[in-house]
Formats: structure tokens, C-alpha cells, sequence
């Protein structure tokens, strides 16, 4: 081959196994999530040549370390890399995958594949994993040449941490791991239809922009993850200091604005709040930035903004009039086109002093809120009160899916990118401990509170153990309301309050049929403070308003991992809620 | 009876896609999980070995066939992609045709029209001809509708190859050299 003659490649022969990881550690990879299995065997055996430079954390299963890797990656913009062996491993790392795809989360999956010999013939533990994969990566590789182990590892992370980024799959057979390789770990990458590369931004629509901005009387920002992954969150907080447009975000957006400003609208959306709804649905000019007009944000997307002149900014093409179209569709890198537009940008000429009044009445006629009369513990409340026990700290919030999370995005104020992780797109339900452990391991200095679903805990409640045996101080705060809270929400608004299959306890209890009137603290189930200590973590549980705050601060200042139980109603109902597929006029409030 | 759609819904992409396992599958499988419509797809090597080219005949108005565009583009392994519609350009499509035939009067109609249709008889068994056409879908198409009373026992179509006219820069972005002199009008026959 011509890799002989070039200056690049090593003298001497190592296995495919550890061009693999050799490659990890070269692309500055600095721990991967990997379950062994037959058909990775060459590779863990790899990573334990090179354990003084890459750690490997053994997750208890495949998808709590595909989580771990992208609350890794979420948390500090570095790609998350995870790995599982052929088969049920791959499958099991597939969920995540198809959630980093729709988050567009930079994520490397290795996995172990049966070998070339036998591809093919339903070998043991053969699942043709780049077939399954096909739709939900950005990219993918079966590699069936050894050689190709150092370009296609180069490729991957190229691919994965530019342009929109996005999950690659490289799939491993076990003899190519086995193979003995001269490696080129400089070899050309060969991507002809990859072109990330951002566009130049012309400086004709930044002038449209501009000139839309001045003449705007009720301007709207409409942010979303795209400013969080393309690191433009200064950017944007410059140009609402430059011009005072009022800033909603989506769920993914969280964060790019600080959540504690005037002029920061919360979120916007299906549970979003009344005013952020309102300003938009007024607004006679919508910034959409790094955002692709999701459904559960549009709701009505014929109706959304439907008063107004819309600019979109966004690195992908084909999220341009893909559900909404725009008046100003600019395809850039958002940040190199918010600092094009900071430099001409001027404030409304007529100002905005009547917008941001009529705002104000709006925010403060509809705040996010919950009963504070309540004799028990609200989760809103204990949320909340997580957010002013831990405003001055770094903190990491992850969460799973539903009214935790729904009521973590109303109450917890961000106020820094990376600082909100949540399985948005996707809306995997125990995406929470996982990615916290992750994000534990990316920011030892932070504290990392996965606020979480007693449903949604349970689906990788397994990850306790690799907290502990790591030494993983992960922090859950569990609003423990003994059902699956948004479905049963949905139930009492959609189908009469019929139970279907939404109590998480014993069958035989009334709440299962949607009887009772309340659980009370024995009949509650599993043990949650048995199941966290016998994984070996501290924990316990409250139920009266007036431990709330102080089991918040021990929970926090703990040493190690520790969950801290909250027994919460489950009547509660996510509120402000824009029924799906409705516009800002069918919005309930109560 | 054929399908036919107003032209200004029909459109002819032209993908080079880098050649290697799986792309099509990608493809086809992109397409479908999008729910967009294809009414022929053809594949087949170029000029350079390691680049393949895929013809695509996709339905609808301007923006699915941005959305058709720019979601192809998003796959890696596509290098570029052009709709062609709009420009000038040659269209082809390759049928076999095995018609009842018994000899005689029948069989002299077959000849008859694969003449007027310049198509030829590539084989001859009992009861039966097969005959290959080739020209745009229209040209096929109005073949289809001539054979269909005499019996169609089995018909093969290969979809919808095209061409950019000329030296106007190619769908990869380069230049054909063909004289325009060699370039075929489309037959407007059917």
C-alpha cells in the first residue's frame, strides 16, 4: 500500500485495537463510557495499555453510558465517546444514539462487530448495527480494512464536532481489532460531500437584519440549542444589550440567556410561560437563532408568529423553511453571524419602552407559579428552592422526561450554557442519572443534581452503582409522586382522568384505578432510600414542607453520591400547557 | 392506466455519491422514513471509480424538493446534488418489453410499432417478443399504451437516467465535452 512511504507512519506494527485508541487519546478523548462483551474484548484490552492517559468508566448498562457520554459532552462541548460490543451491547447504545442525532449532541459509539469471516451469517451476537443506525447517526462506518482505522477515527470526530454536530457509529469487527497495522494517524481524510465549513455570512442579509431590528417595535429573540453548541451565548447576550430585545428560549436553549434577567422571556412553547407565548404571538419581528421551529414549540406552526417579519439564522440548511417559512433565512454558524450583525446593529429607532412595559404586565399577571399554601412539598417549590440554594455555585441540572423536567426548565434559573441537560428532541425517559454521572466526570468542580421522575429514575436506576464504584458524586433529587406524572396529567385533561397503566405501585392499590385519595408514606413503593443505600449512596426521604430547604443543603454538601427523596402530589399539573397542534389563544392556565 | 403528473411537480435530481456500501441503502432509506415520493431511482458508477451517480425522479411542489435537496446534502457521502428540471438537459429511460406475439399479423403490429418507436426486437420465442425501447417517460409510456391490448406478459424499466445539454458545467460542477450537435432532441412521439 502507498501508506508505506509516507513520513507519517509508525515503524512498527500494533494491533487495529490499538490504532483505535490510540487514536481516542491523539483527538484528546479523555474518558470513555464502554461495557465489555466477546466481540470488544481487543479493544477494553487496549484501553488498559492505556490507562494513565484515557479513563474507562464501566457503566451497568450499554445506554447509561451512551447518556453518560453525551452528559459529557453536553456539559462541557467536548464529543462524548462511549463503547459496547456487538449485538445486544450495539442495540443498547441505540436509544442514545437516536436522542444525540436529535439534540445534535457530538457523540462517538464505538462498537464491537462479529468478524468479516462471518458477517452475515446471524453469527453469535451479529446485529448489523450500521444498518440499524443508518437514519439516526450524522454518520456511520463499518470498518472491514484495518488500515483504515486511523482516517476513519479522524473522519468520525470530524464529522461528529462540526457543522451541526451529531452521534457517528464506528463498527468494529473483532478481527480487524486483531489485526496488525502500520498506522497513519495523519492519513487524508476522505469526506468529498462533507462540507461543514461555515458560509461566508453575506453581509446584505446582516444589513436586512440590521434594518428589520431598527424599525421593530415589538421585537421577539427566539434561542435555542444552536447558540449553546455553536458557543455563541455571549454573542447573543451582547446584542441584547446593544438593542434590549426581550429573549424567549427552547427547552434546548436554556441557559444561552441568563434565566434571572428582565429581559429574558423563559422559555417559550407548549409549557412554556404566558408571556413568552404572548410576546411572540405579538411580536412584529421574530430573531429565530439556532432553533429548527419544533413542534412543541410552534404548536399551530401556521399561526406561530404569525404577525411577524422572521429572520433565521442556523448552521444546518435543511432546517431553513423546513417547518415554518422565514422572511430572512440566513445559513451560517450562528456565532459568526451574531458577531457580523453586533457590529452594525442598532437599537429600534423608536425604542422599546412600550414593548418592554407590555411585557412586564404580562410577567406580572402570569408568572410561573404554584400554590404556596400547600401543606405538603410541591416539586415546583423544591425546585425553585434548589435554585436559590445553589444560585451561587457552578451547578449541572440533567433530567429526565416529563413534569419534572417541564417544571426544572419554569423554575430552575440558568443562567450559563452547558449548565441544562435534557433529552429534549427524543424525550428519553432516564436520560437524567446518566448524564449526570457523565457530567460529573466532565466537571469535577460542579455540582452535577439530577433532578428526577421516580419513573424516569427507575429506567437506569442500575447507573447508582457506577456512581459508587467510581467515586461519581452525583447528587438526585427525586419528586417522587409514585406515577408517570405528565401521562396522568394528559389522562385528567384528555380522557377523563381514566388510569391507563400510569400508577407505579402494586397493581392492587386504588391509585391504579385511579381511586384513593393520596398515597400515604408506607404504602409508597420501591424504597427508594433502601435502593440508593444499598448501591452504597447516602439518602433520604422528606414529606414536610419544613425539611425541604435543609435536606436541599445537605444533599448538596455531600461528599459522595446521595438522593435525597421528596414525596410529591401527583394532582399537580404542568401549567401554563398549549394543547398540542393549538395556537397561544387556546393556552390554559389553570 | 400510467401515472402522470403536472411537469412543474416532476422534478430530475442528479446525485454524485461517494462510492462505497451502504449509500444507497442510506438514500432510499433517508427518502422513505421522510415520506417523500420516488417515482425512479437509477444507480450506477462514473467516470471516476470511486464516485457513483443516482438519478432520482421526485414528486412535489418547490419546497419538498428543497427539503429532497438539502436532506440529501446532509448525508455524507453525498457529494452533490442538482435538480436538473430546470435547466436543459436529455432524459433516458431503458425498458424491456416482452409482449404476446404469435406470429403473423400480431407479430408484424409489434415490429410495426417498435419501428415507429425506434425500438428494436431483441428476442423471439413462440408466442411472444421481447422488445427494448429506450426515450424520455412519455415516449415509454405511450409504448406501454400501445402494447397493453395486445398482452404485456412482463415489462423492466431501469428509471430515469439525464444529462445536462451541452457545455454548460455538468451536475459534478464540471464541463461535458460532448458537441452539441451529438446531443438527441427528445422525442415528442406518444
Amino acid at each position: 500500500m502507498a501508506t508505506a512511504d509516507r513520513p507519517h507512519t509508525s515503524d512498527t506494527f500494533v494491533l487495529g485495537a490499538d490504532a483505535v485508541v490510540e487514536s481516542l487519546v491523539r483527538q484528546g478523548v479523555e474518558v470513555i463510557f464502554a461495557y465489555p462483551g466477546g466481540a470488544s474484548m481487543p479493544l477494553h484490552q487496549s484501553l488498559t495499555r492505556y490507562a494513565d492517559r484515557l479513563r474507562t468508566i464501566l457503566p451497568r448498562h450499554e445506554q447509561g453510558g451512551a447518556f453518560a457520554a453525551q452528559g459529557y459532552a453536553r456539559s462541557t462541548g467536548k464529543p462524548g465517546v462511549c463503547m459496547g460490543t456487538s449485538g445486544p451491547g450495539a442495540l443498547n447504545l441505540v436509544t442514545a444514539i437516536a436522542d444525540a442525532r436529535m439534540d445534535s449532541v457530538p457523540l462517538i459509539a464505538l462498537t464491537g462487530q462479529v468478524g468479516t469471516s462471518v458477517i452475515g451469517t446471524d453469527a453469535f451476537q451479529e446485529t448489523p448495527i450500521v444498518e440499524v443506525c443508518r437514519s439516526i447517526t450524522k454518520h456511520h462506518y463499518l470498518v472491514t480494512d484495518a488500515n483504515d482505522i486511523p482516517r476513519v477515527m479522524r473522519e468520525a470526530f470530524h464529522v461528529a464536532t462540526t457543522g451541526r454536530q451529531g452521534p457517528v457509529l464506528i463498527d468494529l469487527p473483532k478481527n480487524v481489532q486483531l489485526t496488525q497495522i502500520q498506522p497513519d494517524y495523519d492519513a487524508e481524510m476522505r469526506l468529498p460531500g462533507y462540507r461543514p465549513e461555515p458560509r461566508a455570512v453575506k453581509p446584505e442579509q446582516i444589513a436586512q437584519v440590521a434594518a428589520a431590528i431598527k424599525r421593530a417595535k415589538k421585537p421577539v429573540i427566539y434561542a435555542g440549542g444552536g447558540v449553546i453548541s455553536g458557543e455563541a451565548s455571549a454573542e447573543l447576550r451582547e446584542l441584547v444589550r446593544k438593542t434590549g430585545i426581550p429573549v424567549t428560549m427552547t427547552l434546548m436553549g436554556l441557559g444561552a440567556y441568563p434565566g434571572d434577567q428582565p429581559l429574558s422571556l423563559d422559555m417559550l412553547g407548549m409549557h412554556g410561560s404566558v408571556y413568552a407565548n404572548y410576546a411572540v404571538d405579538e411580536a412584529d419581528l421574530l430573531i429565530a437563532v439556532g432553533v429548527r421551529f419544533d413542534d412543541r414549540v410552534t404548536g399551530n406552526v401556521e399561526k406561530f408568529a404569525q404577525h411577524g417579519f422572521i429572520v433565521h439564522i442556523d448552521v444546518d440548511p435543511s432546517e431553513i423553511n423546513k417547518n415554518k417559512l422565514v422572511h430572512v433565512p440566513i445559513v451560517a454558524d450562528v456565532k459568526e453571524a451574531l458577531v457580523e450583525l453586533n457590529k452594525v446593529v442598532e437599537p429600534p429607532a423608536a425604542g422599546l419602552d412600550d414593548w418592554h412595559a407590555q411585557i412586564a404586565r404580562w410577567k406580572s399577571e402570569d408568572p410561573f407559579a404554584y400554590d404556596e399554601t400547600y401543606s405538603g412539598i410541591l416539586a415546583q417549590e423544591a425546585i425553585a428552592e434548589l435554585s436559590r440554594l445553589t444560585a451561587e455555585r457552578d451547578t449541572v441540572i440533567s433530567v429526565g422526561v416529563g413534569q419534572h423536567q417541564m417544571w426544572s426548565a419554569q423554575f430552575y434559573k440558568f443562567r450559563e450554557p452547558r449548565r441544562w441537560l435534557s433529552s429534549s428532541g427524543l424525550g428519553t425517559m432516564g436520560f437524567g442519572l446518566p448524564a449526570a454521572m457523565g457530567a460529573a466526570v466532565g466537571c469535577p468542580d460542579a455540582v452535577v443534581v439530577d433532578i428526577d421522575g421516580d419513573g424516569s429514575f427507575l429506567m437506569n436506576v442500575q447507573e447508582l452503582a457506577t456512581c459508587h464504584c467510581e467515586k461519581i458524586p452525583v447528587k438526585v433529587l427525586l419528586l417522587n409522586n409514585q406515577h408517570l406524572g405528565m401521562v396522568v396529567q394528559w389522562e385528567d385533561r384528555f380522557f377523563k382522568g381514566n388510569r391507563a397503566h400510569t400508577y407505579l405501585g402494586p397493581v392492587h392499590h386504588p391509585e391504579a384505578a385511579g381511586q384513593g385519595d393520596g398515597i400515604s408514606p408506607e404504602a409508597r413503593y420501591p424504597d427508594f432510600v433502601g435502593v440508593a443505600t444499598s448501591f452504597g449512596w447516602q439518602a433520604e426521604t422528606i414529606s414536610e414542607k419544613a425539611d425541604l430547604t435543609p435536606a436541599l443543603q445537605r444533599l448538596i454538601d455531600a461528599e459522595g453520591p446521595a438522593l435525597l427523596d421528596v414525596q410529591v402530589p401527583y394532582q399537580e399539573h404542568v401549567l401554563p400547557m398549549i394543547p398540542s397542534g393549538m395556537t397561544v389563544r387556546e393556552l390554559i392556565k389553570e | 392506466m400510467p401515472r402522470r403528473f403536472p411537469p412543474a411537480m416532476r422534478h430530475l435530481l442528479s446525485a454524485t455519491v461517494q462510492n462505497v456500501p451502504g449509500v444507497l441503502s442510506h438514500i432510499s432509506g433517508m427518502l422513505a422514513s421522510r415520506g417523500y415520493n420516488i417515482d425512479s431511482l437509477a444507480v450506477g458508477e462514473t467516470e471516476a471509480p470511486d464516485l457513483s451517480r443516482m438519478t432520482f425522479v421526485v414528486r412535489g411542489d418547490d419546497r419538498v424538493l428543497d427539503q429532497v435537496r438539502l436532506q440529501l446534502e446532509k448525508i455524507v457521502t453525498v457529494v452533490q446534488v442538482n435538480d436538473i428540471s430546470s435547466r436543459d438537459y436529455v432524459e433516458r429511460d431503458l425498458m424491456l418489453i416482452k409482449v404476446q406475439a404469435p406470429a403473423g399479423a400480431v407479430r408484424s403490429q409489434v415490429k410495426e410499432l417498435a419501428d415507429i418507436f425506434r425500438g428494436k426486437i431483441v428476442d423471439v420465442a413462440g408466442d411472444s417478443v421481447v422488445v427494448e425501447i429506450s426515450g424520455t417517460e412519455n415516449k415509454i409510456e405511450g409504448f406501454i399504451d400501445m402494447m397493453r391490448p395486445l398482452g404485456i406478459l412482463e415489462l423492466v424499466r431501469t428509471g430515469r437516467i439525464a444529462m445536462v445539454r451541452g457545455n454548460e458545467p455538468g451536475p459534478s460542477g464540471d464541463v461535458t465535452h460532448l458537441p452539441a450537435d451529438h446531443a438527441i432532441s427528445p422525442e415528442t412521439l406518444a
